[in-house]
């Protein structure tokens, strides 16, 4: 194996093994057989596991979802791909009346464990409809789990643990990851879902970011210590349910938070955080928390407006001057 | 706004409303046993006919007549007839603690004991069932116990949903049974999945499902109708058109300008229609169509032709927007009275017999409603422990979970 593997890659090799060891686990969606997905992540996998197990489906996502449901009642682990997030509003009910509340409502005696795989974000320059990130609807939904890794590592790990889990999982990839590279995972460094990890350690303020802004939140971090200013960086890798101990502990320690996401900051992620983390570690802060985040609009096409659109490095390192300032 | 005389578009109406006369005059009943009965494989664009037809095999002297005639024995009968019977008492008692609130909310099912009784009989045990809101005759058939129902109904501390589920929203895995679901025609989608995971699994289990008419306008008909022919899955559909959804006739819901089996041809489905108050015509209708999908030869969609012959549910009044009593006009029938005219017709049954058991079983819902309410009673309970509402959220309880619980003080 070598040392360095591509993210989308990353998450082929755990739906292979994931395959491989068990014959419950399907693949379905639009153009993932032959075609390999839009974003070739499941490339290959018709070949090795045939056709039963890798399907192509109709153009419906209620029908994609609403089916993976009923197959994951019926005992199998379906992986669903939805091409992009912004396609999942057709298939809200059955993510969200279905999926999520099946072990409730059946009294603990019946459940969906299905994972919904689907692309946010990216700046890829592919307008309102095939750019947002919409996580914080799902991970205000009862029932479902949301996971968004920054890493290929990661991606295989958090892949794994999601189709494993007994609950319905959604597992978001942000698009300009899929080529990016990184470390190769190692069996041993299993990532559970609902645990942050520490990109790099700091002391004066916490940078806490998921998905791809990571790595903008790496880059500022860089920058601000040339500037003197030493910031920890936690990547949150889960969102439902997120890791509040490695937030609330980080915190004591830099007194200061920067919560940085990709999606629009009205009612997003970073306000049920910085909302926890006032409740429950105000003492400890010794500034306000502040949010970086995408404004509260949809995603526009043209290249120039969606840089401006989108959280970057520089506005981390505003951010992050306001808050030592 | 000024209207342009000439522009307003069709709005369906019913032919009769509130202090008219029942007059189903313009409802085309073909005769009994006229409705040809093809080979269960054949392609569907050589049954495109039954899509306009009526599978009927009880005919107006309560003779079984023609080819789809299921030849079940008189035993076999008698507990289809039984069980429509227990039904129905079961309903009648529901209804009357409904009344006097004893409970907060129950459906009927009058009228349409056969639609599900029949169904129950004609697929195995182990088939998934993914319901809708009048097919209890089925978990009833699968001996679910009375019991359990009632204690589900009034949530209380034997319900097995534990407090959790609007009254009637039965779930039992133990019975194959499929929560009802109060977003409609989802089941549908889930219906054709749990069938393709089925027959992934090399299973010999099928799966059915049932909807109204008025859910057919739902997106996710079409998806499931689309999925269930690509994939020729092993799952029978059944479209109940009761002639009601809530106070819409059914030609609002697209059944003015064809029959709703019709749906079915432009997804190269075949689609039946069937007398819904016709016991043998809906056991053999379904066993036709189970027979199609545990041949691995595809889905069937069945528009079983009934009428609702109570309320919608509790919380609406049939009086404002139908004729009064205008069940009792619906020239198919009574399912129990049709039903029981044939058994007793050649011998099998008789009227007396029929009326001892009609009382045993309107004492028996009565004496475990009495037993039931003995668990908790809806208004005082107990009910399911305060904790246990905060479980099953997730497999394992998430730590906000957890906090919000002890916030509460549970």
């Amino acid at each position: 194996m070598s040392s360095e593997i591509k993210f989308g890659r990353a998450i082929n090799q755990a739906l292979r093994e994931c395959m491989a060891a068990d014959d419950a686990v399907i693949v379905i969606g639009e153009d993932i057989a032959g075609a390999g997905g839009s974003f070739g992540v499941t490339r290959g996998l018709l070949n090795e596991f045939g056709e039963h197990r890798v399907r192509d489906t109709p153009i419906s996502e209620a029908a994609i979802v609403g089916a993976a449901v009923g197959a994951a009642m019926c005992g199998l682990r379906p992986v669903v791909e939805i091409m992009f997030m912004d396609f999942v509003t057709l298939a809200m009910d059955a993510l969200v009346n279905q999926a999520a509340k099946m072990r409730f409502m059946f009294g603990g005696r019946a459940s969906a464990p299905l994972v919904l795989r689907t692309p946010h974000g990216g700046g890829l320059s592919a307008g309102p409809q095939h750019s947002q990130c919409l996580e914080a609807w799902f991970a205000h939904v009862p029932g479902l789990k949301t996971v968004c890794p920054s890493t290929p590592a990661d991606a295989y790990h958090l892949m794994k643990a999601a189709v494993a889990d007994p609950d319905p999982v959604i597992f978001i990839e942000n698009k300009s990851l899929y080529g990016a590279s990184g470390p190769a995972p190692q069996a041993e460094n299993a990532v559970a879902i609902g645990e942050a990890k520490t990109l790099r350690a700091g002391t004066d303020l916490t940078i806490l970011a998921y998905g791809a802004v990571c790595r903008d939140a790496l880059k500022a971090a860089e920058m601000l210590a040339s500037e003197g200013v030493s910031a920890e960086v936690i990547d949150l890798r889960s969102l439902q349910p997120w890791d509040k101990d490695a937030v609330l502990a980080s915190v004591a320690r830099t007194h200061r938070l920067v919560v940085v996401h990709e999606a629009v900051r009205d009612f997003g992620p970073a306000a049920e955080i910085c909302a926890h983390v006032a409740e429950f570690g105000f003492f400890d802060l010794d500034a306000p928390p502040e949010r970086v985040a995408a404004p509260f609009m949809p995603p526009p096409f043209a290249p120039d407006l969606e840089r401006v659109f989108r959280p970057n490095a520089e506005a981390i390192i505003e951010a992050a001057r306001r808050s030592v300032s | 706004m000024t209207l342009v005389t000439g522009t307003a578009f069709h709005v369906p109406a019913p032919g009769r409303r509130p202090g008219d006369t029942p007059d189903f005059s313009k409802i085309e009943v073909p005769r009994a046993g006229e409705t040809r009965k093809p080979a269960v494989d054949a392609p569907a664009g050589e049954v495109t006919d039954l899509a306009y037809g009526l599978v009927r095999v009880l005919d107006h002297n309560h003779q079984a007549v023609g080819p789809w005639d299921p030849q079940l024995s008189d035993q076999e009968l008698i507990n289809g007839l039984k069980t429509m019977v227990l039904t129905r008492e079961f309903d009648d008692r529901m209804l009357k603690m409904q009344r006097t609130k004893r409970l907060s909310f129950y459906m009927k099912s009058l009228g349409e004991e056969a639609v599900a009784v029949a169904a129950a009989a004609a697929l195995n045990d182990d088939d998934m069932l993914f319901p809708s809101y009048r097919q209890q005759g089925a978990l009833i058939a699968r001996g679910k116990d009375l019991g359990e129902m009632m204690c589900h109904c009034i949530s209380n501390a034997r319900d097995n949903l534990k407090g959790r589920q609007l009254p009637i929203h039965y779930a039992s895995a133990e019975h194959n049974w499929f929560s009802v679901s109060g977003n409609l025609c989802t089941q549908f989608p889930q219906a054709v999945g749990w069938a393709l995971a089925s027959s992934y699994k090399r299973s010999n289990r099928i799966a059915s499902s049932w909807i109204g008419e008025g859910s057919s306008a739902e997106g996710d008909f079409h998806a499931a109708m689309t999925l269930a022919s690509v994939y020729k899955a092993p799952v029978v559909l059944n479209l109940v058109n009761n002639q009601w959804a809530i106070s819409m006739f059914q030609g609002l819901s697209g059944g003015e300008s064809a029959t709703f089996a019709a749906k079915a041809i432009g997804y190269g489905v075949p689609g039946l229609r069937v007398d819904g108050n016709d016991f043998l015509a809906v056991y053999a209708a379904t066993r036709w169509a189970a027979d199609r999908a545990r041949r691995k030869i595809g889905p069937t969609l069945l528009e079983i032709y009934t009428y609702r012959g109570e309320a919608h549910s509790t919380s609406d009044d049939p009086s404002r927007y139908r004729p009064k009593d205008e069940w009792r006009s619906w020239p198919l029938g009574d399912p129990i009275e049709r039903l029981k005219n044939h058994l007793i017709g050649h011998g099998a049954w008789s009227a007396d017999e029929h009326e001892t058991w009609r009382a045993q079983c309107e004492e028996r819902v009565a004496t475990t409603w009495k037993e039931s309410i003995g668990h908790g009673t809806l208004e005082e309970g107990p009910h399911a422990p305060t904790h246990t509402m905060f479980e099953d959220v997730y497999a394992e309880q998430p730590w906000h979970l957890r906090r919000q619980r002890q916030d509460l003080g549970v």
